[in-house]
């Protein structure tokens, strides 16, 4: 059994022009920081009552999302679960779509009929965020089942937390993709927490995902999800043997987020320190360190963040000066007429 | 024009479809290779090739999964799921993921697929290899379900569901797989949500599906030629879009409302029939709408037992004459 863990890269510091460059280095920075300051955005304005229903952040988990993003191209699609926020800002969705869902207005990505748990944005790749446990990694087979028979190069990428590994249908799904040589990317997001449950509790094995990998006769990947150098390279290996028709790839990226599982859950279950600890590990600050490191400017980054907070300061606005959904559309798209009518 | 069995048209209306559009595909347990259980898909896999009709590991959770995967990006997939019993063990699909996609996403996702499977009893295969699922269906918004009841409906009917831009649940039964029908030569397409008068008549409207269309059509012989009652039969044969102007009308007409239904009794699709008729025609109703359906049990494996609970043409008869106090 092979073992992959890729680290950041030795030659750090040693020049702009590695395997990633400057220009899609600072795309993944960019990217991080927007997914950071939206969805803190979207916890500060579930305090004020503003956000409804429940949320999932992804706090400290954004280099998958964007590492993964930065490696699609055009056509890829995305599977994501019910902590689909960042996954679906990290493919380009507008900032106030994503907030507008979140607070159920009309400007929201499916004007309030998805909310939180369901982002979907087709036209951007976004082909769903599923809040039933295991279920997107059977469609995500079919999507790239499309692909394989019709001869398309895209790849279908599905991302789950480390709780999915222990339903079925993430057993049924690594099979039947191996078995029909699928074009699809499993990414396991482990960030210790079964929801309110450290993984190791209820799971057979150490690494819940790269731990049944050779049951299926796949790679055990592990590799450090807090880093957007090491996802990125990470995806585009996997992605180019998809592209290539030789089959699967199942990715287990250790991560922590750094709020509760919901936001009804203030995470209290987390011995002390952990948290703390996992911030010295902070994505962006990592990253901050990196560009730093091959020799970005100071000016550069700051003129990152100040976009993106005018992105976030904008689409806030715009959410709070939405109106509500109309109720017209309470019977709308039920049925592919656009209706609802099960009789004559 | 020939005479070909119910499982013959099955096949006859998937290969119609396949050979029509190349973005219809076909997946299940065994139904490539070896033609399926029921024997009901013999000579795809030679005809369409490995890459169209395809053999799947025994996943239902996969089977659906990516018959939806499929249909979201651009496949129209028939997926077999082989005993309805098994929906089961893949209700997520069913219930969750097919049917409110489109819904949850303001109208961004499609699922034009269709799930075949073999539904209903008369085997003697007990309790979880039996039963007749309609009623888990037809509860769910966003799905259409069928259940055709002749080798001609089933090729009509499965050419309508897969060219249907929604989900359908269509119901094979497996009693019927072995009779036989006449069907015309070349391309057959019928239409979803439409009942049909399968016997007309002017004392009660006995209304039925799959199985129970053949059982309701014995009756009402025996109720004309024993007893003088006149009973029009309607095939329901959609569920969801559900013809009930076709019932009402017949109501209208007969003043008598029967269900027959091979589902157990709770919630059982006759339910909702009688009451639409009860909100809509209630004073087109000489007498109570009357359902007569498999009692709430599981159903048993022994024959004689499986035959005693099943709607019979006797426990038809029997209940239309002495409501109609004949």
């Amino acid at each position: 059994m092979s073992t992959q863990k890729d680290r950041a890269p030795a030659a750090a510091g040693s020049g702009l022009n590695d395997d990633i460059g400057e220009q899609k280095r600072l795309d993944l920075y960019r990217s991080q920081v927007r997914l950071r300051e939206a969805e803190q955005r979207a916890f500060d304005l579930f305090l004020q009552n503003l956000v409804k229903g429940t949320s999932h952040l992804s706090l400290g988990q954004e280099a998958i999302a964007s590492g993964f993003a930065e490696a699609m191209v055009k056509g890829d699609l995305s599977f994501c679960t019910y902590r689909g926020h960042a996954h679906t800002l990290a493919r380009g969705v507008p900032v106030e779509k994503v907030l507008g869902e979140l607070m159920q207005r009309d400007n929201g990505l499916m004007r309030g009929k998805g909310g939180s748990m369901h982002l979907t944005s087709e036209e951007h790749g976004v082909m769903g965020s599923y809040a039933i446990i295991g279920a997107h990694l059977p469609i995500a087979c079919g999507a790239a089942w499309r692909a394989q028979y019709k001869g398309d190069k895209d790849v279908s990428v599905c991302f789950f937390g480390d709780g999915t590994t222990n339903i079925g249908a993430f057993h049924e799904a690594l099979n039947f993709a191996v078995v029909w040589k699928l074009p699809v990317v499993f990414v396991c997001e482990n960030n210790l927490y079964m929801e309110y449950t450290p993984i190791g509790d209820v799971t057979a094995v150490e690494h819940p995902a790269a731990d049944r990998a050779s049951a299926y006769g796949l790679e055990r990947i592990i590799i450090d999800g807090n880093d957007a150098d090491v996802v990125y390279r990470t995806a585009q290996k996997a992605f180019a043997k998809a592209r290539a028709g030789e089959g699967p790839s199942l990715i287990e990226a250790m991560t922590y987020r750094h709020s509760g599982h919901s936001r009804a859950d203030p995470a209290k279950y987390r011995p002390e320190g952990e948290l703390e600890k996992w911030k010295e590990r902070d994505p962006i600050k990592i990253y901050r360190e990196r560009l730093k490191q091959f020799g970005v400017s100071d000016e550069t980054i700051d003129a990152i963040h100040a976009d993106v907070m005018k992105e976030v300061d904008d689409a806030t606005e715009a959410c709070k000066a939405a109106p509500n959904p109309p109720l017209d559309i309470l019977t709308t798209d039920v049925y592919a007429d656009g209706g609802w009518a099960w009789r004559n | 024009m020939a005479e070909i069995t119910y499982r013959d048209a099955v096949a006859r209306g998937i290969a119609q479809e396949m050979a029509r559009d190349p973005d219809v595909v076909f997946l299940g347990e065994d139904v490539a290779k070896a033609g399926g259980v029921f024997k009901a898909t013999v000579g795809l896999y030679e005809q369409f090739g490995p890459l169209r009709v395809r053999d799947t590991p025994i996943s239902e959770q996969a089977i659906l999964g990516a018959a939806m995967g499929a249909a979201m990006t651009g496949l129209k997939p028939i997926a077999e799921i082989m005993f309805s019993d098994f929906f089961a063990v893949c209700f997520d699909y069913i219930a969750n993921e097919f049917p409110k996609s489109r819904y949850m996403s303001n109208g961004q996702t499609k699922c034009p697929l269709v799930v075949r499977t073999g539904n209903g009893a008369g085997s003697r295969f007990g309790a979880q290899h039996s039963q007749s699922v309609e009623n888990w269906c037809m509860m769910i918004p966003g799905l259409k379900v069928v259940a055709p009841s002749t080798p001609l409906d089933v090729i009509g009917l499965l050419a309508a569901a897969v060219r249907d831009p929604d989900p359908v649940i269509f119901l094979e039964h497996k009693s019927l797989y072995a009779i036989k029908g006449e069907v015309p030569d070349g391309e057959i397409l019928d239409t979803l949500g439409t009942a049909k008068i399968v016997r007309p008549g002017k004392d009660c409207t006995i209304v039925a599906l799959a199985l129970m269309v053949s059982r309701a059509l014995a009756a009402a012989e025996t109720l004309k030629n024993e007893h003088g009652i006149d009973a029009e039969v309607i095939d329901v044969r959609s569920l969801v879009p559900l013809d009930t102007r076709t019932i009402l009308a017949s109501v209208a007409k007969t003043n008598r409302l029967f269900t027959v239904e091979e589902n157990p009794r709770l919630c059982g699709w006759g339910a909702e029939i009688v009451s639409i008729v009860a909100d809509e025609a209630f004073y087109d109703l000489d007498g109570p709408p009357v359902r007569i359906t498999t009692p709430h049990i599981p159903l048993p494996a022994a024959d004689l037992l499986e035959d005693i609970v099943l709607p019979t043409p006797e426990r038809i008869v029997d209940t239309v004459r002495r409501s109609l106090g004949s």
